[in-house]
């Protein structure tokens, strides 16, 4: 099996292209469109949740954040990220269910569940047309080197790794869709193969299950860690959620 | 039913005005099985009213063809000033509704 130096993994990259360049003029115009995005009805939901009040604190996200558009502005371009504490690295979707925990006292949301997917697309929604802007510094490049061994890995009965699709075919064929560069810069997204509304990690384990190879769990810290990895390649790429994809 | 509704606050009379409704619903179609092969029952938005200060102005009868999360878009002639009044049923008996005000000018 041929591995890859790190050097060569490192090595400098053309300016990345976000997927929705790969995508038609109907799904381009499908999400440029505020009103017919469907993915703002997500959104939408989102931006109720965040003024609900939950839990045994009967407090609301909007308690302590107060105004989202401008609180929440720019904070998706840096995740996933530690705490200053250290800790585990979370995403968008585990930051939320930690709030809901720790401050709200509620029970975390499942994973894919709609009121997850909905809150989380609100709060990166006030990022939209802002550059993804994570830091690999010392507390998280653990994570950052594993999801690059992960995305450099070839697994599954396909034998393929991220790379072979994303990096060195990205813009041909595949059946009859265009490989993109495979960046998270839109999610959650609105695929219109889901006919709904779905975060990175549902769009992950696809991937997963396109290679045949053993799916992990949405919010494992396997794909916690390729989401660092794969927003450290987009960096620089403006945040479009809520995307629409195929 | 979470829906938007899209309607201009003002116009001027005799305007034709673009309204738009988007619906967050699964629109399922009755042909899908689930993980366990069972059928999952068909449940649509089945009719879809708009009345404009108590006139019903549009209507859709939606089957199983239409895709999720349904957009409708029609035009609407502004006659006078008032509230727009989206309502609309599934096939589990759900209902949905929402209004949106217009000022119409002279």
């Amino acid at each position: 099996m041929l591995t890859l130096s790190a050097a060569a993994a490192e090595a400098p990259r053309p300016q990345p292209k976000s997927g929705i360049e790969y995508a038609g003029s109907d799904v381009r115009a499908l999400q440029a469109d505020d009103f017919g995005n469907p993915g703002m009805l997500w959104v939408a939901r989102g931006e109720k949740l965040w003024n609900a009040p939950a839990g045994r604190s009967e407090k609301s996200c909007a308690s302590c954040h107060r105004d989202a558009p401008t609180t929440m502005k720019g904070v998706a371009t840096r995740y996933p990220r530690k705490d200053a504490g250290g800790g585990e690295l979370l995403n968008l979707e585990g930051r939320i269910n930690q709030c809901r925990v720790q401050q709200q006292g509620a029970d975390t949301w499942r994973y894919e569940s709609e009121e997850l997917l909905s809150l989380t697309a609100y709060v990166a929604h006030q990022s939209r047309g802002m550059p993804v802007n994570v830091q690999i510094n010392e507390a998280n490049r653990v994570n950052f080197e594993r999801g690059r061994d992960i995305y450099y890995r070839r697994q599954g009965q396909m034998n393929l790794a991220c790379t072979h699709c994303h990096e060195r075919n990205a813009g041909r064929k595949l059946l009859a869709d265009t490989i993109s560069e495979g960046h998270g810069n839109a999610y959650p997204v609105y695929r219109l193969e889901w006919q709904s509304a779905g975060s990175l990690h549902r769009r992950l384990r696809a991937c997963y299950f396109g290679v045949r190879a053993e799916q992990p769990a949405a919010g494992s810290a396997e794909l916690v860690d390729l989401e660092l990895y794969l927003a450290s390649r987009a960096r620089g790429l403006r945040v479009e959620t809520p995307g629409v994809r195929r | 039913m979470l829906a938007r509704v899209q309607v201009p606050a003002q116009a001027r009379r005799g305007d034709i005005v673009t309204v738009r409704i988007a619906i967050q619903h699964p629109m399922e179609t009755g042909y899908r099985p689930d993980n366990f092969g069972r059928r999952i029952a068909k449940n649509v938005i089945n009719t879809l009213t708009c009345r404009y200060n108590g006139v019903e102005v549009f209507r859709a009868e939606m089957g199983s063809g239409v895709s999720a999360n349904p957009q409708l878009q029609f035009y609407v002639r502004a006659e006078s000033s008032g509230e727009m009044v989206f309502d609309w049923v599934d096939d589990s008996g759900q209902r949905g509704s929402e209004r949106a005000p217009i000022t119409v000018t002279a």
